[in-house]
């Protein structure tokens, strides 16, 4: 039994852990941009691809390196190209944007890299379990969790200290004052729009360690990682964070008990806070709302 | 009339031509549809997708506020009428009465969650309580049949004591059945729209903070308007189940809220008839690339971006324009 509970509370931080990292790059792009981007599981798959592609040259810690960076490449690019001529238009626009790239996105990756799963291979030493009892914990899962923490723990040092960070958190805020100051907003939400897309590009080659690659491996994440947004706040990366932590950990608990009930209680929690706390946990009244 | 408001259905004299123009094509489709190659039933889905897709209008292009997860409803209402036709009578009214209830109290309970977001926000929260009934369709196998979807119901013969419509096996009177249901629907959106209420409406999406200060309920409204759109999508589903003797759980999923956006955007969100002409392209689209190409994702999500960058007004919105200038 405490197998049993343990297992899955190591999994649903790691779950968790995948949320907030997709969730945390929604959530940098809604918060400036107002964009909600539909295509941010497609990104996922291609860093995961990407990886796939460089290991045979890089390794896995080459490619682990290098991939998030194409993906941030990548997302740079498709904002300058598409995204950025929705920004001064109705919602419903950019929605539809995202929707439609993620469909061109998902059969590109099909057509380039075929439709059946593949295979991302980690070091041998990943693979192995910390210590015979808790045989299901293994190296690439801790290994996982760490990455997670340092990237979370690097973003936030990156919104906070430098310059451009800093002004990504000033826009989120007010962006028409940083706009008059002189700082070329065009230029920050496409950098912003990067970020994110680095975001999810790691979280891409890590899941791709774990389960595999194919072609719409980050469908089933896109919306517990709204929900996160939801519960955690609009307008709030820390409580993005918490969001993501949050329903991670109560869909893994709710598997020992009721295995049935691992995805409704996400539902339930977000229903729960919009009830009780319809901005969201550490969202501010009258932001985005 | 000083200055016409660009998008109020003004009662000048080229509506009534256009009215016409689209309800003799519409009650001719038998006669014409089979000599370009197409089929009754496709006719009887653009006219389903086309209910949906005027209905969330009402929400979109005459509200102001954008839903994307309006496949909720539709697949609610979808559901309904299968399982009011499989477990508890063999009746389509009741069916189509089921499905509609179903769909629409599900809105409006939703609704009562939403009105206070506004947005991304908005969209974002509408699409998540989609995946709920997407997610409990999916899982609930015994009632829903799971992934397979529910089967095991047929729309049944309509009794109407002095003589019986046989829309079961007579697709051609099944149509005709659909137009009916149809153009009582859009009738009485209409005429919504065009009541004191429906102005109201056009005033929160033109200036929400006037509105406000005008003393207008503008929360009360916008769930009004959010429960009427969803009772009318419902409606659009019922009919869909009753169109395939089948309710797919895809059909509550958020690529439908997708292509029922889609659809309006295409035919024209800020004009009443735009979403029947973005059903009529859609269907076309859908079944040409269907029958082309397995890669039908890469083709839609190039339709969904062109459209966007290039035609956002949609080609009723862009015929408007050319007609005004």
């Amino acid at each position: 039994m405490l197998q049993l509970v343990l297992f899955n509370l190591t999994n649903g931080l790691i779950v968790g852990a995948f949320y907030v990292l997709m969730a945390l790059g929604l959530s940098l792009i809604i918060n400036l941009s107002n964009v909600v981007n539909f295509a941010h599981g497609n990104f996922l798959a291609i860093g995961g691809y990407l990886a796939f592609t460089l290991t045979p040259y890089l390794g896995f810690w080459g490619a682990l390196l290098v991939s998030p960076f194409l993906t941030a490449i990548f997302g740079y690019v498709i904002e300058k190209l598409l995204i950025r001529h929705v920004y001064a238009r109705n919602h419903i626009y950019s929605l539809l944007l995202t929707f439609g790239l993620g469909f061109i996105l998902q059969d590109a990756c099909r057509f380039i890299w075929g439709p059946s799963p593949l295979p991302l291979g980690i070091p041998d030493i990943l693979s192995l379990p910390i210590t015979p009892d808790l045989f299901f914990v293994t190296w690439y899962r801790v290994f996982m969790v760490v990455v997670v923490i340092v990237a979370v723990g690097g973003l936030f040092a990156f919104l906070r200290y430098t310059r451009v960070g800093m002004r990504i958190r000033a826009g989120t805020l007010d962006l028409d004052t940083v706009s008059a100051l002189g700082v070329n907003v065009a230029a920050l939400r496409s950098y912003n729009f990067a970020v994110g897309s680095f975001l999810a590009g790691l979280a891409g080659v890590l899941a791709a360690g774990q389960i595999g690659l194919n072609p719409n491996m980050g469908d089933d994440l896109i919306m517990p990682s709204f929900i996160a947004i939801i519960v955690g706040g609009v307008g709030s990366l820390t409580g993005t964070l918490l969001g993501g932590l949050l329903i991670g950990v109560a869909s893994a608990l709710t598997t020992v008990v009721y295995p049935a009930g691992a995805e409704a209680v996400i539902y339930i929690i977000m229903a729960l806070v919009l009830l009780i706390r319809p901005r969201g946990l550490l969202g501010e009244e009258g932001m985005l709302t | 009339m000083s200055t016409p408001l660009a998008t109020a259905p003004s009662p000048a004299a080229r509506p009534w031509r256009q009215l016409l123009v689209i309800w003799a094509l519409l009650l001719t489709v038998p006669l014409w549809l089979p000599l370009l190659g197409g089929y009754t039933a496709m006719a009887g889905r653009v006219l389903v997708f086309a209910l949906a897709a005027m209905s969330f209008n009402m929400l979109l292009g005459f509200t102001g506020v954008m839903s994307f997860g309006h496949a909720a409803y539709f697949g609610l209402g979808a559901y309904g009428a299968g399982l009011c036709l499989k477990f508890v009578a063999a009746s389509t009214p009741l069916a189509m009465l089921a499905g509609t209830l179903l769909g629409g109290i599900a809105g409006t309970l939703f609704g009562l969650l939403l009105v206070r977001r506004r947005g991304v926000y908005f969209a974002m929260v509408t699409i998540a309580f989609g995946q709920v009934c997407f997610y409990i369709a999916y899982k609930w196998d015994d009632l829903t049949g799971g992934y397979d979807g529910l089967r095991g119901f047929t729309r049944a013969p309509i009794d109407l004591g002095f003589v019986t419509l046989d829309i079961a096996n007579n697709g051609t009177l099944f149509y005709f059945f659909v137009l009916l249901v149809f153009g009582l629907a859009v009738g009485l959106q209409a005429l919504i729209l065009a009541s004191p209420f429906g102005r109201t409406l056009l005033a929160i999406r033109e200036n929400e903070r006037r509105a406000r200060f005008l003393g207008l309920p503008v929360e009360r409204h916008i769930w009004l308007s959010f429960s009427i759109s969803c009772f009318f999508t419902a409606l659009a589903g019922s009919l869909y189940a009753l169109l395939n003797n089948f309710a797919d759980p895809l059909g509550l999923n958020y690529i439908m809220s997708g292509n029922i956006v889609m659809i309006t955007v295409m035919g024209g969100m800020r004009t009443f008839w735009g979403p029947l002409v973005g059903a009529v392209l859609f269907v076309m689209l859908q079944d040409y690339v269907s029958s082309m190409t397995t890669n039908w994702m890469f083709f839609v999500g190039m339709t969904f971006v062109l459209v966007v960058l290039f035609f956002p007004r949609g080609l009723m919105g862009m015929l408007k324009k050319k007609a005004e200038a």
